[in-house]
């Protein structure tokens, strides 16, 4: 099917105009010297200053790292540890319900997350702050890692695990030198997604964060609410900029990767 | 011994952050609110006998004695399944077309598709917010070209709040269409239209039903957390804008309700159950047809 009408061509065009359009228009305007942020008076990068100057947003920046780092690594731990048990565990008690404590959460409206999570933390008088978000972060995005793990994890050749257990190698050695290089490109991805589900979590980090910490997105809401600003367009810009810098590296780098395990694999077919 | 401790430390993780709150919030939403901290009662301080008959249906009494609340969902029913039938509109087409790309372009659009969605949701929402208010470039654009001589109100009403849910869940509805459509036999087509089907007809008889798993997920994708949805209602919505999310998000922080939050909350959530039991029952069909 390589086939394009011209309703196709129209549809992706329209499709891909609507989908970057707005954005575009937000990085454009992000460098308007005028504080209205509908009329364009001139080249300016002042927004950008005034946002590194402004230190309440560089704390939520700060605070906001800080919990997608460690979320993130405990999210991918236990999102893998947790795809392992679904896919090679086998049989255990209450294992439909460990699945469906690992599928729910992805459907989960945030406001009932989060809303659980804080009644959780008052009911055992846990202070809130930057410890509550890590622990309702790691929750959630732990299912998403283990989404993506287990899927990995159930189309590669387990015999390679088996043979490796055959060869003498301990269950754990096995785990180690064979499973996890093998779905380290999936475990890497997890974490990835983990990462930026945290940094852009606005509704969970606002029921389960006190007054000791506030992140990047609850910042931004409290700002945006009151209209458009140009400062939060030049902090838009700049966070556009990080994941569009970061997608493209990822891409170059797997198909990179493809194209190595391709060589590899001819000068294999070759050598036999 | 150490397969006990690689289930029980995700599995005892889950229950204690995220099966137990749930049971948290239900106790809460059979209590009464107080002047206390927490606004509630009874705790659990109180001892379990006082705490179990304390417990009773009231707030979810309230719930459908107050018109705001039946009105909070069925509204909030009625913008998720609109604005899930216009990102299938928008989102058809774009995965069809996408299938039918030159091969090598299909990655590049892919990630195109893709990128989005790993832009944070909350600067998406706010960027239509300059878009659409009332000097925004919507309205500017409009005028300029002679469309309309005075400007639209479009931020702040239903309108809006839909554009922002086309946009925002557009590759949700994509992704799961265009893997469907990539899986298709092409030949499949030609010998529909070698015996006599026309083009539009072979569209409607075989690509449409063997799209359909594609199209069931994405619809599902998108309905589901649109129907829970908080910051697209509030920044996009109006007064008049009522969904549910944002009437728990209100009635929590702004009421601090919390018994009738949290009825609310289980409520969306039997609401919820049955669109995610048909989604699960969808996904495992199509696993077992992937054998």
């Amino acid at each position: 099917m390589t086939r394009l009408s011209p309703f196709n061509v129209v549809s992706l065009t329209f499709g891909f105009v609507f989908l970057y359009l707005p954005m575009l228009i937000l990085v454009i305007y992000s460098f308007n010297a005028s504080k209205l942020v509908t009329v364009w008076a001139g080249f300016s990068t002042k927004w950008y200053g005034e946002l590194l100057s402004n230190d309440a947003f560089l704390d939520a920046a700060w605070v906001t790292l800080r919990v997608a780092v460690i979320s993130s690594t405990f999210a991918t731990v236990l999102g893998t540890m947790a795809a392992y048990v679904l896919v090679r565990g086998g049989r255990f008690y209450g294992r439909t319900l460990f699945s469906g404590m690992i599928y729910a959460p992805l459907v989960m409206p945030e406001v009932i997350t989060g809303l659980s999570l804080l009644l959780l933390f008052i009911g055992i008088g846990m202070d809130r702050g930057v410890l509550t978000i890590v622990l309702a972060h790691t929750t959630f995005s732990m299912c998403f890692v283990s989404v993506v793990v287990s899927s990995r994890l159930m189309t590669f050749d387990q015999s390679l695990e088996e043979a490796a257990l055959d060869l003498g190698a301990s269950p754990f050695e096995a785990f180690r030198l064979i499973t996890l290089p093998i779905i380290a490109p999936a475990v890497i991805s997890g974490w990835l997604l983990a990462f930026t589900l945290s940094l852009d979590d606005l509704v969970i980090a606002s029921f389960t964060s006190g007054p000791s910490a506030t992140t990047l997105p609850m910042k931004i809401w409290s700002s945006v609410r009151l209209g458009v600003s140009p400062e939060i367009n030049a902090l838009s810009t700049i966070l556009i900029g990080l994941v569009t810098i970061g997608v493209i590296a990822a891409s170059i780098a797997s198909k990179q990767s493809a194209l190595r395990a391709k060589r590899d694999e001819q000068a294999a077919a070759r050598a036999q | 011994m150490r397969r006990v401790i690689l289930i029980a430390v995700p599995y005892l993780w889950l229950l204690a952050l995220f099966l137990i709150p749930f049971a948290v919030v239900f106790k809460i939403s059979l209590s009464d609110i107080a002047l206390a901290i927490p606004p509630y009662t009874p705790t659990a301080k109180d001892g379990l006998w006082t705490m179990l008959s304390g417990l009773d249906f009231e707030n979810f009494v309230f719930l459908t004695e107050d018109d705001l609340y039946w009105k909070a969902y069925l509204s909030s029913l009625q913008i998720a399944f609109f604005s899930t039938f216009l990102t299938l509109c928008v989102g058809y087409p774009m995965a069809y077309a996408m299938a039918r790309a030159p091969e090598q372009w299909r990655a590049t659009l892919l990630m195109l598709v893709i990128l989005p969605f790993w832009t944070s949701f909350l600067i998406r929402v706010y960027a239509w917010v300059g878009i659409l208010s009332g000097e925004g470039f919507l309205n500017q654009f409009l005028l300029w070209i002679g469309v309309i001589s005075a400007p639209l109100t479009i931020l702040n009403t239903n309108t809006a709040v839909y554009i922002g849910i086309v946009y925002t869940y557009l590759p949700f509805m994509i992704l799961p269409i265009y893997s469907a459509l990539d899986r298709l036999d092409g030949s499949l087509i030609e010998a529909a239209e070698d015996l006599g089907c026309s083009r539009l007809k072979a569209f409607w008889l075989v690509t449409i039903p063997l799209s359909k798993n594609g199209i069931i997920a994405g619809c599902f994708l998108v309905f589901i957390p649109a129907l829970g949805e908080f910051v697209i209602p509030s920044l996009l919505g109006g007064s008049g804008t009522l969904m549910i999310g944002k009437v728990l998000f209100e009635e929590f922080f702004s009421n601090r309700d919390w018994p009738v939050a949290s009825a609310v909350a289980v409520i969306l959530l039997l609401i919820l159950i049955i669109p995610i039991v048909l989604f699960q029952r969808n996904e495992q069909r199509q696993a077992e047809a992937g054998k």
